[in-house]
């Protein structure tokens, strides 16, 4: 099988303008802060981002904010980073607001081939308008529809040579379920293994789902 | 006493042995220091674990565990790391069974408003709708007025977080608990009387006969008027 290898520079030089990304990451943790790092050099603009949050400022997903390098952002939270919130009320970045447990789901269902979450979160509140809200059992849902991207760009802890992941601790929040949901997955391990030192009831993300790797270098 | 002291440790008379408990970030984080110590309760970061504790000495810091907040923490002998679907799964599964929030507004339904103010504050909502949606028990901790202005209202002004009842509202002043009958005033603070609650509160009430004192300073003298 050919190498998933790809140096940071011709990895993210794969990435077009306009394009949509997952980002993992809760609050820069498990974030792959080397390719938001090359994303930024190489100048990447109109991105729709969709990530649990807008980091801080400068850090994280707040890096492409204060790089203005987002068009479109959906997140859950962007109560730490003042820089999103002004963008948002400026008109310069558009801000979907969505409830974390239903983002996630939304991903999983991109990823899953599912059409669709049916989740009583947000019925009656704001979050509802516009939405298909159904009746079943004599409870209600919101119909919320799946999310998907061109690329996810992920963090893990360890990636062996065919792109088997393991997580640690809170930094696999999102990284996992977005690995399923994009055309592309871009992953930037903090160590890099032999096949097989991950043993195979430790994999979380299973290599078919990763398409390139990329080597940490600081 | 402090007002957020106060709070923190009357909500912390609400946990049980054995309980898992979700606290949102402020004023609820503090119950954690306030605990019966002869009880074992878990907490959850809706980040992704099980058994989150402080991190237990300086120098010990895991880069990749944090809480919700971003804050280092440590974790338990036992603790479970998880992704976001499962963290999810476990608050909307009715997996969770106590979560403890902040709160700006809360009415007569005893319908929560806590993410949100039109035009000046619009921070995202965060696990905030899932948590009241999901968790088995809702407890909002909040200080009883703001500036001044009740927080305890007829209606709702700001946007809610969820139409759900909440289960119990704990401020520096009272105890309220939302039934389908009302609000339904259980306990006051130490010195607190229940036409101050009244006057501190824009929304009726139920007033039953015995109403507690807190029983957070003095457990041996906590029934007026039984």
């Amino acid at each position: 099988m050919k190498s998933k290898h790809k140096a940071l520079v011709q990895a993210v030089e794969l990435i077009p303008d306009g394009s949509s990304l997952m980002i993992g990451g809760f609050m820069a943790v498990g974030t792959p802060h080397q390719v938001i790092g090359e994303l930024l050099r190489q100048g990447k603009k109109d991105l729709t981002v969709i990530a649990n949050d807008s980091g801080m400022p400068g850090k994280g997903v707040g890096a492409l904010i204060t790089a203005k390098a987002i068009k479109h952002l959906i997140a859950s939270h962007i109560g730490t980073n003042p820089e999103t919130q002004r963008q948002m009320i400026a008109g310069e970045c558009e801000v979907t607001l969505v409830p974390q447990g239903t983002l996630v789901e939304r991903i999983r269902a991109g990823g899953f081939g599912l059409g669709g979450v049916l989740t009583a979160t947000g019925v009656g509140t704001v979050i509802a308008q516009g939405k298909q809200t159904i009746e079943l059992q004599g409870k209600q849902y919101l119909i919320e529809l799946p999310l998907r991207a061109d690329f996810a760009l992920l963090a893990a802890h360890r990636c062996d040579y065919r792109g088997n992941l393991e997580y640690s601790m809170t930094a696999r929040n999102f990284n996992a379920v977005m690995a399923m949901a994009a055309n592309t997955v871009i992953v930037e391990p903090e160590h890099i293994v032999p096949t097989g030192v991950i043993p195979p009831d430790a994999v979380v993300t299973p290599f078919c789902c990763v398409d390139y790797i990329v080597e940490r270098t600081n | 006493m402090d007002d957020k002291t106060l709070i923190a440790k009357r909500v912390a008379l609400e946990m049980k042995d054995g309980s898992l408990v979700n606290l949102g970030i402020g004023l609820p984080t503090m119950v954690a220091t306030y605990l019966d110590p002869s009880i074992e309760v878990f907490f959850q970061s809706e980040n992704g674990i099980i058994g989150m504790m402080k991190v237990p000495e300086p120098g010990l810091i895991d880069p990749s565990l944090t809480d919700a907040g971003g804050g280092f923490i440590g974790a338990i002998h036992g603790a479970a790391s998880i992704d976001s679907a499962m963290s999810f799964g476990l608050i909307r599964g009715g997996h969770l069974d106590v979560t403890v929030l902040g709160g700006l507004e809360v009415d007569e339904l005893g319908r929560l408003a806590n993410w949100m103010v039109p035009g000046k504050m619009v921070p995202g909502m965060g696990g905030a709708m899932d948590l009241v949606s999901g968790a088995a028990r809702v407890i909002v901790a909040m200080t009883h007025t703001a500036k001044g202005k009740p927080k305890v209202l007829r209606r709702c002004t700001l946007p809610l977080t969820s139409t759900r009842r909440v289960d119990l509202i704990v401020t520096e002043m009272a105890v309220i608990e939302p039934t389908q009958a009302g609000l339904v005033l259980k306990e006051v603070a130490p010195g607190v009387t229940v036409e101050q609650v009244v006057a501190a509160t824009d929304a009726t009430l139920i007033i039953p006969e015995c109403v507690r004192v807190m029983p957070v300073e003095e457990p041996e003298a906590a029934a007026v008027g039984a």
